[in-house]
């Protein structure tokens, strides 16, 4: 690859950091992997060294890596049978909160992403620390760092429940007071868990199960001639002059 | 001596000047704000975790929804964010629409913002006049999209459809007859590029006109200047960007500092504030009008000089047109494909930003190789800049908080996702 601004700031990084930071470029975008224990130090020195100078966190958000990968429709195998017809599967459109997929021991779920800008040098990083436990995921808090991450870390904890130690106030933040769980998880049914409506009886507002039946009306798939696309699309243009 | 406790004060969320709905719970000790807790989610609706659900064409429309007064520009973070991962580009035509009416929408959206903004603090004839010029731009956006406000125009791989050639006119009406008629329909005889030529003509005048009811008023000012001073550290510290971090003196613009679309092409200036107050945000937004406006010229002549295609020439992301549709079986079964199952996505992820009105819009897409996104996530502006809440009203006074959020320019459609 050629000397980009994105790889001599990769190689910059790997030659500060060494082993602590697993980094990978994609599309000129760095992305720099490392453990819950580092982070910290690594980020104020982001922040702090003349050559970084990273001094705005532009988002920091969780994801929920179960299921990765995963179709609910085989495409790579004919059978003599056919395809199926793809209403199987354990996405989150397709259970109710009491079905909801439980006891699944993916390793390394939960991750919180971070995106780093730097105004004086004009660069973008993408750090991610995968939580240890997924029973209890925690990452440490960036609030001392970067004060601006605390809503993000508080949405992250709501949506995911990652928790963020050492942060001055993990509340909920988007979601209902008394909400129960944390609905961007992946074996969060899409549907949701309760309904709200105004009772006139009880002249109040209470809360019931959901009523609507999970659906889903494209089923996930995954097909690997994607990398293939531009030529395919080339050759059928090609197809149609002749 | 007799104790004074603190008294606690819920704004909101049903307030005309919490611009949605914003719920704050404030610590006063009398008119001056000691701590400021902004409760926000009560327009959660989980965009993210929808789009999850859905290939991913089908969730444009939701970006729409986001901020919804600057449309176009959530539409643009999701759908280069896509095109980041699929590896194609948008023809250079289609780069140009979506500059233009990026730029439409960044007018559209500080319309909403003097308008609302100045109501808040007492002015009310601005209002009335930026809905005026709002309303002429929504034309532009229901003759691209059919609809005024949620387009759903941008798609990966180029827009919808090619600009209109005709734009609508103004039927008889008991409003509208005559002399009067003539008038309005006199822009609107030619093209949707003709109406905007003669749109962008005019507006500098109008923004001469918000100017001349604001700027140098006194009450504006006595109302703004020297009102909720962000610092350049302090800004950066909180993650603001857009007018948020340009009002405090940092001339920072993705337009200009990582151009996407057509922007590198683009000659227009970026006005930056001094003392990073109310009133300089203010100043530097409407400045901004001026600009966008030059930027639409800009566009406008090119488009006019240059037609072409506005989509690629890529049927597994683009749908064929009807009529090879009918005779060709292959662009038969990419269009079924396309809108059965979507396209796949190679596995990766990718941040895209844009620079939307209220700052930098960005969305974070992971990709497992599916025709559904593995993870969304949008990145909005306001979020990080209402975060800060807390720190700048701190000892303003209760006044000062609607000036703030004002300044802000808070929509929580974008806010709470």
């Amino acid at each position: 690859m050629s000397d980009t601004p994105a790889t001599s700031l990769a190689e910059r990084l790997a030659a500060r950091f060494g082993d602590t930071l697993t980094i990978s470029t994609q599309r000129n975008e760095i992305t720099a992997e490392l453990a819950a224990a580092d982070l910290i130090a690594v980020a104020t020195a982001l922040r702090d060294e003349p050559g970084f100078r990273f001094t705005e966190l532009i988002d920091l958000c969780g994801v929920d890596y179960l299921g990765y990968g995963q179709t609910e429709w085989d495409t790579t195998d004919i059978s003599w049978t056919g395809f199926s017809r793809g209403v199987e599967g354990q996405a989150m459109g397709r259970f109710d909160w009491a079905g909801r997929p439980r006891g699944h021991d993916e390793p390394r779920r939960f991750a919180s992403v971070v995106h780093l800008l730097s105004i004086e040098h004009n660069r973008r990083l993408r750090l991610r620390v995968f939580c240890a436990d997924d029973s209890l995921p925690v990452v440490p808090s960036l609030t001392l760092v970067w004060p601006g991450v605390n809503w993000f870390e508080r949405e992250a904890f709501d949506l995911y429940g990652i928790i963020f130690d050492g942060h001055p106030d993990l509340r909920r933040i988007l979601t209902d007071y008394g909400f129960v769980g944390h609905p961007f998880r992946k074996d969060f049914p899409l549907i949701g868990n309760v309904e709200v409506r105004y009772d006139p009886e009880q002249k109040r507002v209470i809360y019931e199960p959901v009523s609507i039946e999970p659906r889903v009306l494209v089923p996930r798939t995954i097909r690997n001639d994607a990398d293939l696309m531009q030529a395919k699309a080339e050759a059928a243009d090609h197809w149609r002059e002749n | 001596m007799q104790e004074i406790r603190n008294y606690t004060m819920n704004f909101g969320p049903q307030h005309p000047a919490a611009h949605g709905v914003l719920r704050l719970i404030m610590e006063m000790d009398g008119e001056t704000i000691v701590r400021a807790d902004p409760h926000v989610g009560l327009l959660h609706r989980g965009t993210e975790k929808l789009a999850e659900s859905k290939p991913f064409n089908q969730s444009i429309g939701y970006m729409d929804r986001l901020d919804y007064v600057s449309m176009m520009c959530n539409e643009h973070a999701y759908v280069k964010a896509i095109e980041n991962l699929l590896g194609i580009e948008a023809p250079e035509r289609a780069q140009y629409i979506r500059t233009m009416f990026d730029e439409i929408t960044r007018i559209l959206n500080h319309l909403m913002w003097i308008g609302s903004n100045g109501l808040d603090l007492g002015a009310m004839a601005v209002f009335l006049y930026a809905f005026r010029e709002r309303e002429e731009l929504m034309d532009v956006y229901e003759a691209v999209s059919g609809a005024r406000m949620h387009a759903t125009y941008y798609r990966p791989g180029g827009v919808y459809r090619d600009l209109p050639a005709q734009m609508s006119q103004y039927r008889e009406s008991p409003w509208h007859k005559g002399k009067d008629l003539k008038r309005i329909n006199s822009w609107r005889e030619g093209s949707m590029l003709d109406y905007l030529e003669a749109f962008t003509a005019d507006f500098p005048s109008k923004v001469d006109e918000y100017e001349e009811l604001l700027t140098t008023n006194r009450i504006w000012k006595q109302r703004t200047v020297g009102i909720g001073v962000i610092s350049p550290e302090l800004a950066q510290q909180w993650g603001m960007t857009g007018v948020m971090l340009r009002g405090s003196g940092v001339a920072w613009d993705l337009r200009k500092k990582q151009p996407y679309a057509k922007y590198a092409e683009m000659d227009f200036d970026i006005p930056v504030g001094v003392g990073g107050d109310c009133y300089d945000r203010y100043l530097c937004r409407v400045e901004e009008m001026r600009q966008s406006n030059r930027i639409i010229q800009q566009c406008v002549k090119w488009l006019k000089a240059n037609p072409g295609p506005v989509m690629v020439e890529n049927f597994k992301v683009a749908p064929p047109s009807r009529v090879e549709m009918k005779e060709d079986m292959e662009a038969m079964i990419h269009h079924f494909k396309l809108f059965t199952e979507g396209y796949c996505v190679p596995a990766g992820e990718t941040y895209a930003a844009v620079e939307a009105p209220k700052g930098e819009f960005g969305c974070y897409l992971v990709s497992d190789g599916a025709n559904k996104p593995f993870r969304v996530h949008l990145r909005a502006p306001g979020f990080a800049h209402l975060s800060s809440m807390d720190t700048i009203v701190r000892g303003h006074m209760l006044a000062d908080v609607v000036a703030m959020i004002g300044t802000y320019d808070l929509v929580f459609g974008e806010v709470d996702r």
